[in-house]
């Protein structure tokens, strides 16, 4: 796929689609955080990472490690959009015996995600650890990790920080998804992490902050820390918790929950169609 | 609160705790960004005050409700059992169990009727997990009155205490009248031919099945091991003597839980037949609540084979 500005964008929109009719159809889910991270992912596998879904374990490839393991909607759709998965898998996200768990596992689909998440916090320091294991056994790959702000809070992040920086681990990318949001509330009145760039930063990271939802610059702040060495690299993406969806947009009620059919239809409607993909295909009656 | 119409535990939590915190201002609660999942968010608004929000940091929150503890406060500390037991057990086992902290710790979603979330949100070993530390106390309740009521012994007691609660509404089975005694069996059907143990919310299920086999003309009775430690060893071998064969049945894997203390107990005291219903030592599938009791084998049917099995190797033993 080519990763001009308008076909990521247009990517994006498919996955932003593909998420409410997954969510919907599954009848809960986690819509506000796996919209708002629809461009990092569409950047990350339509322009930035190295990747082929005809040799899905080579040996030099870019991995994604996710680390937020609950906006795994997102990685199931861009996953079946570049046929690691068949497209009408994602009609069983979150049912009984699929494989699209509500939280992925590696076990479940080998070859095709990269760690088993959910408990938060938990892969970062699986991704440093796959990188620093590149580094030694000569793999040219570089290894992006999706975070998010919430998630932060656990110590295990701050651990995994200091390591990195200490190791001077140069080929992992980790991109914090900045909704300002979390389940229970916004992020700065649970535990606020500001000034984060400047904690990165004091960390030992290099720090760029970006608008995570403009496809030319995550492009162009993931291609820059890809070429800064020395130490490890954070992309802070300022996004929305469900982003596209009006009525979602900002909202933390929508970190989980489900969708009706009449909020599915809206949100679709919202979110309008791509130009390039078609919808998977839902059985029943009432399918949007 | 209503307990007519079904219920799930952790309501029954939340209102607990909400009077509770009306009748002791030593109560205070906190949570780890799970306040409404938990029902604890009654009690953050009502007292905000003595909510304490610590966002997702699960061994800070435990680590914090013990040194709170240890000030003279009954802190309350909530979040999900696979994240409280599991993901914060050092803290568990030395900051509150070790020092004699007296903090409570509840947690919700126990068990593997969570939802769809996966397998990395059931939570099946969080009984055993704790009942392995030395002191703390083991609570895993039937259904939402008893969740009340525990929640007030527990503010009574004085030491840890970890109490696992469910998230699905199910019918009350207790009535108004039962006590509830930390450390006690609770029995809930006579019988002679076979125990069927449970705790949480497959004492229902054993119930069911013990109506089933009633109609076969066996005696099974019931037992609600609410307790899980200190163990009622007691209670216990009085049951198995009278029974001579038990059933275990537990939301909960089969090593370490219910089904482990019962044939340690048995094993120890009084060996007799134990079949054991639980998760098998695997992880899972997530779902709908019957549809993942019918894949763990968690179902009224496979608690009556078993009971039918536990009879069957009892009589081969006694040459019958
Ligand atoms: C260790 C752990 N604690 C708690 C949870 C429950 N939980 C799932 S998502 C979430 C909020 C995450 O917030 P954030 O990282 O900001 O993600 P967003 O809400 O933006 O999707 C919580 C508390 C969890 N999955 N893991």
């Amino acid at each position: 796929m080519e990763g001009m500005t308008e076909n990521l964008e247009d990517l994006a929109r498919q996955i932003r689609r593909d998420v409410i009719r997954m969510i919907y159809h599954a009848g809960s889910g986690h819509p506000g955080g796996s919209l708002g991270a629809a461009e990092l992912f569409a950047v990350l596998y339509g322009r930035i990472m190295r990747h082929d879904p005809n040799n899905p374990t080579d040996f030099h490839r870019d991995r994604l490690v996710l680390s937020n393991g609950h906006i795994c909607a997102s990685l199931y759709s861009v996953l079946a959009r570049f046929g690691y998965l068949p497209l009408g898998e994602l009609a069983s996200f979150r049912r009984f015996g699929t494989r699209l768990s509500g939280h992925p596992s590696r076990t479940k689909l080998p070859g095709i995600v990269e760690n088993s998440s959910g408990p938060l916090g938990q892969g970062v320091p699986v991704a440093k650890g796959i990188a620093q294991a590149n580094r030694l056994l000569g793999s040219e790959g570089h290894v992006y990790c999706i975070v998010g702000d919430g998630e932060i809070q656990e110590g295990i992040v701050w651990e995994s920080l200091l390591s990195a920086a200490q190791h001077h681990v140069d080929n992992l990318v980790l991109i914090v998804s900045y909704n300002r949001l979390q389940l229970d509330e916004a992020v700065a009145k649970v535990k606020s992490l500001e000034p984060l760039a400047d904690k990165f930063k004091s960390f030992g990271w290099h720090v760029q902050r970006i608008d995570g939802h403009r496809v030319d610059d995550i492009a162009g702040a993931l291609q820059q820390a890809r070429e800064v060495t020395g130490k490890p690299k954070a992309v802070i993406a300022d996004t929305v918790m469900g982003k596209g969806v009006p009525f979602m947009e900002d909202k933390f009620t929508w970190h989980g929950g489900s969708i009706s059919l009449q909020q599915a239809q809206e949100a679709l409607e919202s979110i309008g169609s791509s130009a390039k993909f078609d919808d998977f295909l839902i059985d029943g009656e009432q399918a949007v | 609160m209503n307990f007519d119409t079904p219920v799930s535990m952790r309501d029954g939590f939340g209102q607990a705790l909400l009077e509770l915190g009306e009748q002791n201002q030593r109560v205070v609660a906190l949570s780890a960004d799970v306040s409404e999942p938990t029902r604890v968010h009654w009690f953050a608004r009502k007292f905000p005050e003595r909510f304490f929000q610590m966002g997702i940091s699960e061994n800070e929150m435990i680590g914090t409700a013990s040194g709170m503890a240890l000030n003279g406060l009954i802190p309350f500390a909530t979040t999900f059992a696979i994240f409280a037991a599991s993901l914060a057990h050092q803290p568990m086992r030395v900051s509150a169990a070790y020092a004699r902290a007296n903090v409570k710790i509840v947690a919700s979603h126990g068990g593997v009727t969570i939802g769809a979330d996966g397998a990395t949100h059931q939570a099946y070993e969080d009984l055993g997990l704790m009942r392995l530390i030395p002191g703390m106390t083991v609570l895993a309740p039937c259904d939402a009155r008893q969740t009340y009521h525990a929640v007030f012994a527990a503010a009574e007691y004085d030491g840890p205490i970890y109490m696992r609660v469910g998230r699905v509404d199910e019918q009350v089975i207790t009535s108004e009248t039962d006590e509830f005694n930390i450390g006690k069996i609770q029995s809930l059907r006579e019988g002679s031919d076979v125990a069927i143990l449970a705790n949480g919310i497959m004492v229902s299920r054993a119930l069911e099945a013990a109506r089933i086999l009633a109609g076969e003309g066996m005696n099974a009775a019931v037992i609600n091991v609410h307790t899980l430690k200190p163990f009622d060893t007691e209670g216990v071998l009085h049951v198995l003597k009278t029974c001579g064969a038990a059933v275990t049945v537990e939301e909960h894997t089969v090593l370490g839980g219910l089904g482990g203390a019962v044939s340690e107990c048995s094993a120890r005291n009084y060996p007799v037949p134990v079949e054991s219903i639980g998760v098998q030592d695997v992880f899972g599938e997530s779902g709908d609540t019957e549809e993942v009791l019918g894949y763990y084998g968690l179902t009224v049917p496979r608690i009556a084979d078993a009971a039918r099995q536990a009879v069957a190797r009892k009589q081969s033993i006694s040459g019958k």
